[in-house]
């Protein structure tokens, strides 16, 4: 259980208001506390929820201080829209792993389509991962809000992340309210049958 | 809103126990173990989420809570409370502690018979505020309040905890001032026992004392200088107080470091990050500061680095404390570090490097991209789109000023909507119409949230309708504090009906008044133009509730 203490893991998600980060804050880190790390987040509440870029950050470790994470000292941007992905880059060094909902929500009085915004995120090269967990999880499951579930269950897959998907599928259980549980956990099955994993 | 696996959480008597804690539901942790009785709020973020776990938990706790009108009405009832023997816990944003304040410096005069606790939450990077970024730690010397501050979870209950201890043992009330970082961190936290006082079978009662309670000349000289022996007193407590840590270092015995709160981890992290290793002293105590201790720390340094965020205030003291001991110090802080913003763990990480000549390379930043901004706007569906559209369509708008007030109607100063010519504090809006209307002819409209209507706007109405002038006030009657996450307040409270504004505006005497749903949009817009017109103040309420609450009323 306390094996990989070595490491220092941090995360960056990024989405906009309503889409449920400081959910996927909550189950990360139940995960990583299963897992035996210390762990430190930092989330934002109030005004910057109203329909603004919400930022929230997650550290584990052996020892972790600071609940923000330094520039250029993210190990995985989870971006839940490509536009705030871009803001990710702050956080990124040569191995910052970006995975992406392919996801565009347009910015009122920007001129930034879809296509500019890819064409940037795919400097990235290898290490940018582009699902489209919205449409998947609409198309699957009937409700685009799950794309968050499903991208955090992918990350554990795709072992973009020091914590095993069984650590994450139990944080899933303790976190998710009852009522909404059940197709929570379909999303994490899904993201463990996506072609993206393979 | 806290979930109910939360409340079970929170309210868990399994001493020793770890769960994880947003800072400000480790400070209800702490209050429920030090045994509050009483606890009163305005909501405001960062601090809001202390309210909305009592406002769930009161009951099982056995606990009595309520959202008050305002941060000073919470900070008095609390001290009724307290005065009477109970133990308080009062919570505010930054902001509240101006509203309070009023209270608050007689209070430390008279002192508490029970405990009594100030959680006041600072904002710095402004993410939640909007009217200033305010530093509350003057108000520690203004008042003479003893203030504590935590830098993480863990220290949010122990330092609630101590604040309570202090109170008790002193007879004062005691703040705990968090920031943004610190509220809003989330970390594993140890819990202890809760202790419920109730069980102790103990009965309150306000024990007349009014050479105790009662600050009249010339009996206040005598309470001040009480006040000021009882901070010297509390001071050698600080002195001796283990949250004012000194943590020896082996890379230098030239240097040092000084810190509290937030900045305090990211110093932390710096020292990690630069593997390095200076002495460190960490502050729990902003007031009184343990002088002996911090003169100690820097008496054989050369050269001493503070770090905090917002205005110098620990780097002025270490200045004033070094010319005894050591006034050949060098004394860095702002010139290395902002003094406006919130601290980054890179801009401290930077300050350190180079206040210790070492080497620090930011890991990457090759893409230097344009970022799009995305405005917060109003949620869609929001009622006061309806309102806007309404009055855009009564007016052209670049003939009337536009006042705005904090709540979600201070997003009328974004795209698409511009409607906001001048923000100020909740109320003001009103105060400053009144003011323009007697300088100018101009026109005017300005906007009041129900909420803060009930907070500060009720004053400034009753002065526009005594000192007469014309402005249109709008309320904006959404039935819910919505920018703070939809608490009651007193014109929809938890069990409708509560308090009708229309009740108020009527006995006032105001004749222009209508009361109207902005769905109906002629009627709205008619009205608009109507009341701009009229010589005397007149008033509209929008009454149309917020999307998150419309369903608990049509429930009804």
């Amino acid at each position: 259980m306390q094996k990989n203490k070595k490491v220092e893991f941090n995360i960056v998600i990024l989405g906009t208001g309503g889409q449920g980060q400081i959910t996927l804050l909550e189950v990360l880190t139940e995960a990583a506390i299963l897992e035996g790390y210390d762990v430190k987040t930092s989330e934002l509440h109030g005004l910057s929820q109203r329909g603004g870029s919400v930022e929230v950050h997650i550290r584990f470790g052996k020892k972790i201080y600071s609940p923000l994470i330094s520039q250029g000292k993210g190990d995985l941007v989870l971006a839940l829209e490509i536009q705030e992905a871009l803001k990710g880059f702050y956080f990124a060094n040569q191995k910052t792993n970006f995975l992406v909902n392919d996801y565009f929500s347009a910015i009122l009085g920007a001129n930034f389509s879809r296509e500019k915004t890819l064409k940037i995120l795919r400097k990235l090269k290898k290490h940018l991962f582009l699902v489209e967990a919205s449409k998947i999880c609409q198309e699957k499951l009937g409700k685009d809000i799950l794309a968050g579930i499903y991208l955090i269950s992918l990350v554990s897959f795709k072992k973009l992340i020091p914590l095993k998907s069984k650590s994450i599928l139990k944080a899933i259980k303790k976190i998710i309210p009852e009522k909404y549980l059940e197709l929570n956990l379909k999303a994490f099955d899904l993201a463990s049958e996506s072609e993206a994993v393979k | 809103m806290p979930t109910v696996r939360f409340m079970e959480e929170i309210l868990l008597n399994k001493p020793g126990k770890k769960i994880i804690l947003l800072g400000n539901e480790a400070i209800v942790r702490g209050a429920l173990e030090s045994g509050v009785n009483f606890v009163s709020t305005y909501p405001g973020t960062p601090a809001s989420e202390i309210g909305n776990i009592f406002f769930r938990i009161a009951k099982n706790a056995g606990v009595y809570f309520e959202f008050s009108t305002n941060e000073k009405v919470a900070l008095e009832v609390a001290a009724g409370a307290s005065f009477s023997g109970l133990k308080s816990l009062v919570a505010m944003k930054s902001f509240g502690l101006n509203v309070a304040s009023d209270s608050l410096i007689p209070l430390c005069y008279t002192g508490v018979e029970g405990g009594m606790a100030i959680l006041v939450a600072d904002d710095p990077g402004c993410w939640s505020s909007a009217q200033s970024e305010q530093n509350s730690r003057p108000y520690s010397y203004l008042a003479h309040i003893p203030t504590l501050e935590p830098s993480d979870s863990q220290e949010c209950k122990d330092f609630t905890k101590l604040a309570f201890q202090i109170s008790e043992r002193f007879k004062i009330p005691v703040m705990i001032r968090t920031t943004t970082r610190v509220a809003h961190q989330r970390m594993p936290v140890t819990l202890s026992k809760i202790l419920n006082l109730k069980s102790q079978n103990q009965k309150p009662k306000f024990i007349k004392k009014p050479e105790r309670f009662s600050t009249m000349p010339p009996r206040v000289f005598e309470m001040k200088k009480e006040l000021l022996e009882k901070i010297e007193k509390i001071q050698v407590f600080s002195e001796n107080s283990p949250i004012n840590q000194i943590s020896r270092g082996r890379t230098s015995a030239k240097l040092g470091v000084i810190s509290s709160g937030i900045s305090y981890l990211y110093v932390m992290e710096a020292l990690k990050e630069l593997n390095l290793n200076l002495p460190v002293l960490k502050l729990g105590f902003f007031y009184p500061l343990p002088e002996k201790k911090i003169q100690d720390f820097i008496k054989s340094f050369k050269k001493v680095l503070i770090i905090e965020e917002l205005e110098p205030y620990l780097e002025k003291e270490v200045e004033r404390l070094a010319k005894d001991v050591n006034p050949k110090l060098q004394i860095f802080g702002k010139n290395l570090i902002p003094e406006i913003g919130e601290l980054k763990p890179e801009t401290v990480t930077s300050a350190i490097a180079q206040f210790t000549d070492t080497k620090y390379l930011i890991p990457n930043t090759k893409y230097n991209i344009p970022i799009p901004k995305r405005l917060p706007r109003l949620c869609p569906g929001c009622p006061y789109w309806l309102v806007v559209e309404a009055v855009k369509k009564a007016i052209n708008e670049k003939d009337v000023i536009f006042g705005g007030e904090i709540g979600c109607y201070m997003l009328f100063r974004n795209p698409p909507i511009n409607l906001q010519d001048y923000l100020s504090c909740m109320g003001s809006s009103v105060g400053i119409a009144h003011g323009i209307k007697k300088a100018t002819n101009q026109k005017i409209i300005t906007f009041v949230g129900d909420s803060s209507f009930f907070h500060a706007g009720i004053p400034a109405l009753i002065n526009t309708v005594f000192n007469k002038s014309n402005p249109l006030i709008i309320i904006l009657d959404n039935r819910t504090t919505a920018m703070t996450g939809h608490q009651p307040h007193p014109g929809a409270p938890a069990t409708p009906d509560g308090i009708k504004i229309e009740d108020i505006i009527q006995s006032l005497g105001i004749k222009n008044f209508k009361v109207i749903d902005p769905i109906n949009q002629e009627e709205f817009t008619n009205t608009v133009k109507e009341f701009l017109e009229k010589d005397e103040v007149s008033v509209i309420i929008a009454r149309r509730p917020c999307i998150f609450v419309a369903e608990k009323y049509a429930k009804k």
